[in-house]
């Protein structure tokens, strides 16, 4: 393994090991998505419409995915800020993007536990068959956005480098999101003019791909937008967590005092 | 300066830009250093000596490549801490005084692995080095443990862990003992000391005099973000040995009953310490002449209970060098 992937790995781990044992991120994943998937059930359930049970519940639980990776994103910056390890990830020799990037996907990883909690709980409550047309192609349009996601994830936390309170951002961008990209209804009943906007988020493709894997169609355009957007991410990351180690270093925002 | 010095900084500035009001913000800046210059040598322990918001932590801070000078220049091992940040950033290590810098939910083992990987101490040689490190600070034994229920010399201890496991050559320690208990900071002394005997260059900030004198080869005072006063430790106290240190425990003195003793001839400076319910004023003056006389004379309606005489000591060098700047 190279230096790089280890360091990713480690990361990783050490991160799923820290958002285990925090009560908030665990709420934040498990339980509100089952709130959110119980309200559309319901909803679905009173538009006569019992066919679109798992169109519903797969859209709760990306629900659920994009606020774990926002929150997760959005407070990991000010969350190491707080603890003091912010300038010791940044004094360390490998590149700041390295060493941000398996925490964000750790995050967005963390996720995939409120889609799976979703889908038991709409199976287990509800009675929503779990039949998916493609199960390996469902894995992976999973992984793929979940992947994405963590990079899109990787972008917003870069900006709450230099910005302290930047992560009063996150609270705008958790409904908008989910409602431009379909998650919670289709977007064709949205205003025209906001389709571009759909187009640039990676959950609107991404719950796209998942949601054909799971329900039949085209799964294979939908993944390479969703990762397109991820690479797009990625390069963006890169750039603006250099910028931003840069500018926080000549305006002192690293630390709290 | 010597070509060979391991730490050289240049007419180093540093200014915080600010705002300040609420509703119509006006800028606001603080000269946080200004324009230092010193150099430290291979396996030499130097210490930046001040009081709290003297420019220590920022210099540091310049140092080991977390902020950007203003101006003037920081040189580490040959490498410019603004260019070749990076490469500085692998040669250092550094440690923080206070609670914080730790991975609170991890263990210390866990903390240790994860810094092992960001500065590429890998496999086999990584497991060998968390061992000799837990081994060195006294951790052995509580290393499973959650940094969260460690005390606070503990975490203390795994910030000299986490900064040395790496092998640095040059160590930057920023008040390592602040807020540790008089047993726990004894042995964190030790554990410095123990890193300039395995040959590394260490920066040590610190605002205790005791500290200063034991562990450092050379001293600089910092007060106000300018140096005020280097020299090794025997150096600064000899440079008020000529002078006498009067203490007086007096009850309730005045602001203007100190004034009145800092206008007695010869004397340079004075401090006041709480002690319950009275003060003890000690008032520092060159030459030898017996003070007692003319110091009572100004303190004319004030309390006055024991007058002593004694030797200067660093504690009192630094005073000296802190009240001349003011």
């Amino acid at each position: 393994m190279t230096a790089s992937a280890r360091i990713v790995w480690c990361g990783f781990v050490m991160n799923l090991k820290m958002l285990g044992t925090s009560s908030f991120f665990l709420l934040t994943a498990v339980v509100q998505p089952i709130i959110f998937a119980t309200v559309a059930f319901y909803m679905f359930r009173a538009g006569g419409r019992p066919g679109t049970l798992l169109y519903a519940a797969l859209g709760a639980g990306m629900m659920g995915v994009w606020s774990t990776t926002l929150f997760g994103s959005g407070g990991m910056i000010q969350w190491q800020r707080w603890q003091g390890t912010l300038e010791l990830g940044v004094g360390a020799p490998p590149p700041m993007v390295l060493v941000y990037l398996p925490f964000s996907i750790a995050n967005a990883f963390t996720g995939m536990y409120a889609l799976v909690a979703t889908l038991l709980w709409g199976r287990i409550v509800f009675g929503v068959p779990l039949h998916f047309v493609h199960p390996l192609l469902f894995v992976v349009a999973l992984a793929g956005t979940v992947l994405s996601l963590g990079l899109m994830g990787l972008v917003l936390a870069s900006t709450f480098i230099l910005y302290r309170y930047a992560n009063a951002m996150s609270n705008l961008l958790e409904y908008p999101v989910w409602v431009a990209s379909g998650l919670v209804f289709s977007t064709s009943l949205l205003p025209h003019w906001t389709r571009p906007i759909s187009w640039a988020l990676p959950p609107y493709w991404g719950i796209q791909a998942i949601r054909h894997a799971a329900l039949g169609g085209a799964t294979w355009g939908p993944l390479g937008m969703v990762l397109g957007l991820g690479l797009v991410a990625a390069v963006i990351a890169s750039l603006t967590f250099r910028l931003f180690e840069h500018l926080a270093r000549a305006r002192a925002t690293l630390s709290l005092t | 300066m010597a070509g060979a010095a391991v730490i050289e900084v240049r007419d180093l500035r540093r200014t915080y830009r600010t705002t300040t009001g609420v509703v119509r913000r006006r800028p606001l800046e603080v000269e946080a250093v200004r324009g230092i210059s010193f150099a430290v040598e291979r396996g030499e322990l130097f210490g930046l000596l001040g009081p709290n918001g003297a420019g220590k932590t920022t210099t540091i801070k310049m140092l080991i490549t977390l902020l950007l000078p203003t101006s003037g220049s920081a040189h580490v091992l040959g490498l410019d801490v603004v260019e070749q940040a990076r490469e500085v950033r692998s040669r250092i290590g550094y440690v923080f005084g206070g609670d914080r810098g730790l991975y609170e939910r991890l263990s210390a083992r866990d903390n240790l692995r994860y810094f092992a990987e960001l500065y590429g101490v890998s496999g086999k040689e990584q497991r060998l080095r968390i061992e000799e490190v837990l081994e060195l600070v006294g951790l052995t034994g509580r290393d499973q443990e959650r940094v969260e229920g460690y005390s606070r010399g503990m975490r203390q201890r795994l910030h000299i862990a986490r900064g040395i496991l790496h092998e640095p050559e040059v160590v930057f320690l920023d008040e390592p003992t602040i807020g540790v208990d008089p047993v726990g900071a004894r042995e964190l002394r030790q554990t410095i000391a123990d890193l300039v005997r395995a040959g590394k260059t260490l920066l040590l900030t610190t605002h205790y005099m005791f500290e200063a004198d034991a562990l450092c080869d050379r001293i600089a005072v910092i007060a106000k973000g300018r140096i005020v006063g280097e020299g090794t430790p025997a150096a600064l106290k000899a440079g008020v040995a000529e002078g006498t240190v009067t203490e007086i425990e007096v009850f309730g003195i005045d602001d203007r009953a100190v004034a009145r003793l800092r206008a007695v001839p010869s004397v340079t400076a004075v401090t006041v310490e709480e002690r319950d319910q009275k003060q003890l004023v000690i008032v520092q003056a060159t030459g030898e002449r017996e003070l007692t006389a003319p110091l009572l004379a100004e303190l004319d309606g004030v309390g006055v209970g024991r007058v002593s005489s004694r030797e200067p000591t660093l504690e009192d060098a630094y005073v000296a060098l802190v009240e001349g700047d003011e």
